[in-house]
């Protein structure tokens, strides 16, 4: 037996050196996009996981960002933590919370975790503008350090890219293990039936909290990038809205497709950039981008890709029926 | 003889109504069991009690001598117990062979182990073998939802094999199924019986597959058992002809 390479594996190891190589002219303002298409690729990542895979809706992604975001900010600044450290417990941190969130609603009703998380998406926001001792409250956090790691000054815009870029191929290269492991087979179980799953078997409990958890950890993960790549965070980012907007990306770009979340991220954060030229009517273009691709194409772009897909085969299927066809009728006529 | 399962004094009831009303029965060692009874008598019920997709009222379920009431469905599959529903209940976006590999893989280590091993969790081939002993190879990459009803309960009642289960509790296989089906399903569940010992308890409407298929049978009305014994037997008793053949 062949082993095939997996296409979204090969999409990964191929993207990763023209990233690195393809910005290198970017001025600094080009190169702060392309960094925030691939941290927020990253949080989308973790919504799609918990919404595209394991079909729980999470209203709170943005929420985790900000977790992470002042996680990072205050324990590299006030604390002078090292970047590393903070990244690990930024995810901790919202893995924890996730946890914690996600407990008490699975008990009640699947469908709890969606008030529950908008409800704490609110309460992040909240606590971020009003809790002044402890975020800095509408006037924020100043003067995120961007990180030294090994010795390397990442403060350049080039550098700090690039290292946000290897950050965002390990983390999608985990992702990509969970999901082709059997955990991302029970995810899709849980979406698809999750009482078939339970007879089969299948602890819906743990892989629903768990699917919860991860998810919600990216948002960390992406958070501790986020902090340093603007060097200052205010309340706004995290807002209700925000979460809004990633659940957004993840549909767009295709939800439940591996590679959805940086097209959808690439048209949520890199297009409203692209369209700035058009002056004050880029909301405007970007919102109708957004409406008619839903109107076409409800399963997002990597939908529209796959049901090609699926019709070319459909089309080849009965080529091949076609040809067979003389066969048949010679053989009913002998 | 062993008992397989028994259910002693098993009651549901959903407000006033008394769907399953105290049912007592046990299924032995090898033994192909057939429940039958009216519409609406209670049997998916009663399955759903013994299964722990509800709770029941009152009773108790016992699976090899020991108390099984209240556990969840999952945890009871993981003790060997595995089941079909009325209702078709593929994973309609996995393939053929995913949708097999799905209903093995929770058997197979742990979830640390699961997770971090490999990908089919070791069970390609016997998805395989299971794809191939109910012929459904030229379908094995297919997605299951694209299946006609007929494969799609066949591949149904095959994940409900995959662990190796030692007991087996379908509910209306032959719904809906034609013919041919329906021949290719009994001799498979035939087979597997006689082959791996797995015990069956089946709730059907057809009955001439029952009759034919089950060493013993069940009859229900009303949430009661009305009678219980032999084809032959049951077929006999007045009671049942009263209730529910004679119909
Ligand atoms: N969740 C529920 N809530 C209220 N009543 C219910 C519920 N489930 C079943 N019932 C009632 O319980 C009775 C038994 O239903 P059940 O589905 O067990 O019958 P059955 O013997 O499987 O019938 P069939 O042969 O049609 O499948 C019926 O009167 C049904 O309406
Ligand atoms: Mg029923």
């Amino acid at each position: 037996m062949t082993t095939r390479l997996d296409p979204n594996l090969a999409v990964i190891l191929l993207a990763a050196p023209i990233l690195w190589f393809a910005p290198a002219g970017f001025k600094a303002y080009g190169l702060y996009v392309v960094s925030l298409w691939l941290v927020m690729s990253i949080a989308a990542m973790g919504l799609n996981l918990t919404l595209g895979y394991a079909g729980l809706k999470s209203l709170a992604q943005a929420g985790f960002i900000g977790i992470g975001a002042y996680t990072t900010a205050i324990l590299t600044k006030t604390f002078g933590v090292s970047w590393p450290l903070a990244f690990l417990a930024s995810g901790a941190l919202s893995f924890a919370v996730g946890v914690v969130l996600g407990f008490p609603a699975l008990r009640v009703k699947f469908h709890y975790l969606a008030f529950v998380t908008l409800a704490f998406a609110m309460f992040v926001f909240l606590v971020a503008r009003n809790e002044e001792w402890l975020t800095g409250g509408v006037y924020g956090f100043s003067n995120i350090p961007r990180p030294v790691i090994f010795g390397l000054d990442l403060s350049r815009a080039l550098p700090f890219y690039r290292f946000v870029l290897v950050v965002t191929v390990v983390l999608s290269l985990a992702m990509w293990w969970l999901l082709r492991s059997p955990w991302g087979r029970a995810f899709l179980a849980l979406r698809e039936n999750w009482m078939r799953a339970a007879s089969l078997g299948v602890d819906i409990r743990t892989y629903t909290l768990m699917a919860f958890a991860i998810g919600s950890a990216w948002g960390g993960f992406a958070g501790a990038l986020y902090a340093p790549l603007v060097e200052f965070i205010d309340p706004a980012p995290f807002a209700i809205s925000a979460s809004f907007v990633m659940l957004l990306t993840v549909v767009v770009g295709g939800s439940g497709f591996f590679l959805g979340p940086f097209v959808g991220a690439f048209l949520s954060f890199v297009l409203p950039e692209l369209l700035r030229v058009t002056g004050g009517w880029y909301l405007v273009v970007y919102a109708s981008v957004v409406l008619v691709l839903l109107v076409i194409c409800p399963t997002g772009i990597l939908g529209l890709v796959e049901r090609a897909r699926d019709r070319l085969s459909q089309r080849r299927a009965a080529a091949l029926r076609d040809a067979a066809r003389p066969m048949l009728e010679g053989s009913e006529a002998r | 003889m062993t008992r397989v399962l028994e259910v002693k004094g098993m009651k549901k009831y959903f407000g006033g109504i008394r769907a399953v009303d105290g049912v007592d029965f046990h299924v032995n060692q090898g033994e192909i069991l057939g429940i039958i009874g009216p519409n609406g008598c209670g049997k998916s019920t009663l399955f759903n009690c013994i299964l722990g997709q509800l709770t029941p009222t009152d009773g108790e379920v016992l699976l090899e001598g020991r108390p099984v009431t209240g556990l969840y469905p999952s945890q009871l599959n993981r003790l060997g117990v595995s089941r079909t529903f009325q209702l078709l209940q593929v994973f309609p976006t996995l393939s053929v062979r995913e949708n097999l590999i799905l209903a093995g893989q929770e058997h197979r280590g742990t979830k640390l182990t699961r997770l971090f091993g490999r990908g089919d969790a070791g069970l390609t081939d016997a998805a395989n073998r299971m794809i191939a002993f109910f012929k459904l190879e030229h379908l094995a990459d297919q997605k299951a939802g694209g299946l006609s009803y007929g494969q799609q309960k066949l591949l149904d009642a095959a994940m409900a094999f995959m662990a190796g289960p030692k007991l087996v509790l379908l509910d209306e296989p032959a719904g809906g199924v034609n013919l041919t089906m329906l021949a290719a399903l009994k001799e498979r569940l035939e087979a597997i019986n006689r082959e791996q010992g797995a015990t069956f308890v089946v709730i059907e409407h057809n009955m001439d597959f029952v009759m034919s298929l089950c060493s013993r049978v069940v009859v229900m009305a009303e949430g009661r058992v009305l009678a219980q014994g032999t084809p032959a037997e049951v077929r006999a008793d007045p009671a049942v002809v009263e209730a529910y053949l004679g119909h």
